[in-house]
């Protein structure tokens, strides 16, 4: 399988640094900018998985275990190439 | 009395704390390495400051997966003492012995200062000998350690008196503009539900010897020795 997962705070939590990105570009003369939230994206390439298991299930399981912290991650999970 | 410190690829305090009972009571820890399995000999197991695997992924994420966090929460579970100083609460965090989160400083930047705690609370082994209200010089190193909890979350550690400790002005009064790193309501340390585990970002360690500086993180080591002697 290969998979895209995205990991990103959650609304509620503030993100200093999507705040300053904002006001750099805001500096650069992209005024519209009203907003920005930083994330990161993880690629990942698998062998098969194991007999049952749905890619997306355990992309979800790998973020819970370790990608995201749930207090203050959400995440969202892509399955590119089953 | 069994003092264990932790050590993970990247810690960089785990000699300051190892001097800290060392110096102050003559006491010898044991280094203990992130792959030990077994820590059922240990009274008071501390989780030293540091950049633990270069804080990949998030601060302390990658030291909450290796095999010595199993032992600790065995240990914790037992009811046992655990002290995480900044990375270590950090790690704690992220193991879930503690509730919430450390996030980057709202500053950006890496803060290297000293601050002033004020113990909120002296229900608990480490701050027993500390007293509820009093004022404490220790410094801070760190780039994340911002709190953050939910509000039910807050709300609970206030209703339980598990915040342990807050960053106040010279006065003893939370004020927005003493508050280095933003943390939610000003939030040093906290306790957890059974109270023998203490977080905090401050580094007591540091601040233990005239010598160095100020010696008021003794108090806490002082408190917590004090109670194990009782036990």
């Amino acid at each position: 399988m290969k998979a895209r997962v995205h990991v990103f705070l959650k609304p509620q939590v503030l993100d200093p640094q999507g705040k300053a990105v904002m006001q750099a570009l805001r500096t650069l003369g992209f005024s519209e900018v009203e907003s920005v939230r930083q994330g990161k994206f993880f690629d990942i390439e698998t062998g098969p998985l194991p007999p049952g298991e749905k890619g997306e299930e355990r992309l979800r399981a790998y973020c819970r275990k370790l990608l995201a912290n749930p207090v203050i991650e959400d995440f969202r999970v892509e399955v590119l190439e089953p | 009395m069994n003092i264990a410190v932790v050590e993970f690829l990247g810690s960089n305090c785990d000699h300051d704390a190892e001097q800290w009972s060392l110096h102050l009571a003559g006491i010898r820890s044991r280094m203990v390495w992130f792959t030990e399995t077994d820590l059922s000999w240990a009274d008071l197991v501390i989780l030293p400051g540091g950049f633990s695997y270069g804080d990949y992924l998030r601060c302390g994420a990658m030291a909450a997966r290796t095999p010595v966090m199993e032992a600790v929460k065995d240990h914790a579970a037992r009811g046992g003492l655990v002290l995480g100083i900044c990375n270590g609460f950090q790690i704690l965090c992220e193991v879930g012995l503690l509730p919430g989160a450390l996030l980057r400083n709202r500053t950006l930047t890496f803060l290297h200062q000293e601050v002033v705690l004020r113990c909120e609370t002296d229900r608990s082994p480490f701050t027993h000998g500390v007293g509820r209200g009093r004022l404490l010089r220790v410094p801070i190193a760190h780039g994340d350690g911002n709190y953050f909890a939910e509000p039910e979350t807050l709300k609970r550690l206030n209703d339980e008196d598990r915040v342990a400790f807050r960053y106040v002005s010279p006065e003893g009064r939370v004020e927005e503009a003493w508050n280095p790193n933003g943390s939610q309501e000003a939030i040093a340390g906290i306790l957890s539900e059974n109270r023998r585990i203490l977080g905090m970002m401050p580094h007591p360690e540091r601040a233990s010897e005239a010598l160095l500086g100020p010696e008021d993180g003794a108090l806490l080591l002082r408190s917590v020795l004090g109670v194990l002697e009782g036990v």
